[in-house]
């Protein structure tokens, strides 16, 4: 066994190339999405705030390790939380990274959870814009995702298509913990708008649905929750192969971000097994499950697997497939995986280059 | 070796820290409760700073629902993924065979004791008679 050192400096001349495909943006105050929010609803915001379905809406469903989720060394230096200052996002981030290109995910105020459907598509509409004129537009590496509010989905195909031929945007984004498993038909609507657009489905995990996120109710411990959107994206995953999500609409591409990745074979194989006894239950798949997902389904790598031996790693990559891991950090959240560090395992340059930069700028069609 | 003043006692207040750099190294000067200690400050796991992370006390529990909070100010948590690392040692409190940052010897001298020694290297480091200084060896 070896011994982690501290001496293995950091590479003094890194010459790295990346496409993030998790980057959290904040705002320093709910306020600067007044521009974007008709009157009505920044009185509706003042007069009956936001409404989740859970105890206190602007606390999360669980205390987060730090505040905010966020490493300790990303407070800017300017006051506002992490995520909120451009400045130190390139200096801390995009400049000493390597980050060619970010997808920004924004998660705070759960628009798709909601229970006012209304609010919850215009907070889409407003944050949407706010990704563009905050962010976008003052750093040409970025990228905005088209969020929707899952639950209308007549207000979701709307925003999918005011946005869809704006090349600032380059997926819509979703949040998994929704009313019903995500690849029920009342949700098809916007599959069949993602499709026409040739737009991927970002499913980032999050939401506030009420339910107990776990099977067994709700835990205790933050550590508990922080595995169980493990589960929530299986329940994603087998809602979307099972329904039949895949074979209605075969050009659909899906990404998973942040759902970890070493149950993803197993699971795939478990699926199968299934299907190969109780197949006559879903006669409208063509296919094993597995194969769907190998053909439609990426996933994001942060937080990365550290199994104890580099091999393990390897094997791995090899069961999901090298081409759909998407190299993604979740900066600036507390569980931040560095380029440099985050694969440990031997990869060659090519391996290296298709998890940093290859598979995404494929993925997305850019760079 | 050498030996190194890389501070005076009054510039890191108690649960204060400062970073030096000696020898291409990046060091955290711990000052915990009025010790100090000395300790690399790169994060084993992906290379945070560990003088950016919150110093904290030794959480232990001899069975499920208690609690024992010892050793206050004693062990730093990375500023990422939260590792924590005993001050005194390097050692991290999860796997600390394996997985530790350097410990660096330290000693706190008087300034009178310093000027007499002639192969301190404290060019850029003006040491007075009056005062104390911690002195490393990297």
């Amino acid at each position: 066994m070896s011994t982690l050192e501290l001496d293995r400096g950091r590479p003094a001349e890194a010459k790295l190339r990346v496409i993030d495909c998790d980057i959290h943006p904040a705002m320093n105050a709910w306020t600067e999405v007044h521009p974007y929010l008709a009157k009505k609803w920044i009185e509706h915001l003042t007069i009956y705030g936001s409404h989740l379905r859970h105890a206190f809406s602007e606390a999360l469903t669980h205390p987060r390790m730090s505040p905010d989720a966020a490493r300790v060394d990303a407070y800017p230096d300017e006051g506002g939380p992490p995520g909120s200052s451009l400045a130190l996002m390139r200096s801390q981030h995009l400049d000493a990274n390597g980050v060619a290109f970010g997808m920004l995910i924004p998660l705070r105020w759960n628009p798709g959870s909601q229970r006012n459907l209304d609010f919850g598509v215009a907070l889409t509409q407003a944050m949407n814009t706010w990704q563009v004129e905050r962010w976008v537009k003052n750093e040409p590496r970025l990228r905005a995702s088209i969020l929707i509010a899952q639950e209308d989905t007549v207000g979701s195909v709307a925003e999918i298509k005011a946005r869809a031929s704006d090349p600032n945007f380059t997926q819509i984004l979703l949040l998994p913990r929704t009313d019903e498993p995500l690849g029920r038909r009342r949700y098809w609507p916007i599959f069949e708008a993602a499709e026409r657009n040739n737009l991927p489905i970002a499913v980032h995990v999050g939401g506030t649905n009420g339910h107990p996120s776990t099977g067994g109710g709700w835990p205790s411990y933050y550590m508990e929750e922080h595995h169980a959107v493990a589960e929530t994206m299986q329940s994603v995953l087998s809602s979307l192969v099972f329904e039949g999500v895949f074979e209605r609409f075969p050009g659909l591409r899906v990404v998973i971000m942040e759902g970890g990745l070493g149950w993803i074979p197993s699971f795939s194989a478990r699926m199968d097994k299934h299907w190969s006894r109780l197949r006559s239950e879903v006669p409208h798949l063509k296919r094993s499950p597995s194969e769907y997902i190998r053909e439609h389904v990426w996933f994001t790598t942060q937080p990365m697997e550290e199994p104890g031996r580099a091999s393990q790693l390897i094997d791995l990559f090899d069961r999901i497939g090298w081409d759909r891991l998407l190299f993604s950090t979740d900066y600036p959240h507390w569980d931040f995986d560095d380029p440099r560090h985050a694969f440990k395992a031997p990869l060659s340059e090519a391996q290296r280059a298709q998890l940093l930069y290859g598979n995404a700028q494929a993925f997305y069609g850019i760079g | 070796m050498a030996r190194h003043v890389v501070a005076t006692v009054d510039d890191i207040a108690p649960g204060q820290r400062k970073l030096v750099h000696v020898q291409g190294r990046d060091i955290g000067i711990f000052n915990v409760g009025g010790e100090f200690f000395a300790i690399a400050n790169r994060c084993p796991h992906e290379g945070a700073s560990l003088c950016k992370g919150r110093v904290v006390g030794l959480v232990e529990s001899s069975e499920p629902g208690s609690y024992q909070l010892s050793r206050p100010g004693e062990m730093v948590r990375c500023p990422w993924h939260g590792w924590e690392f005993d001050l005194r040692t390097g050692k991290s409190w999860c796997d600390p065979l394996r997985t530790k940052v350097r410990a660096f010897d330290l000693k706190v001298e008087e300034g009178a004791a310093l000027v007499e020694e002639t192969l301190l290297r404290a060019e850029t480091f003006p040491v007075s008679i009056e005062r104390q200084y911690v002195v490393i060896e990297v």
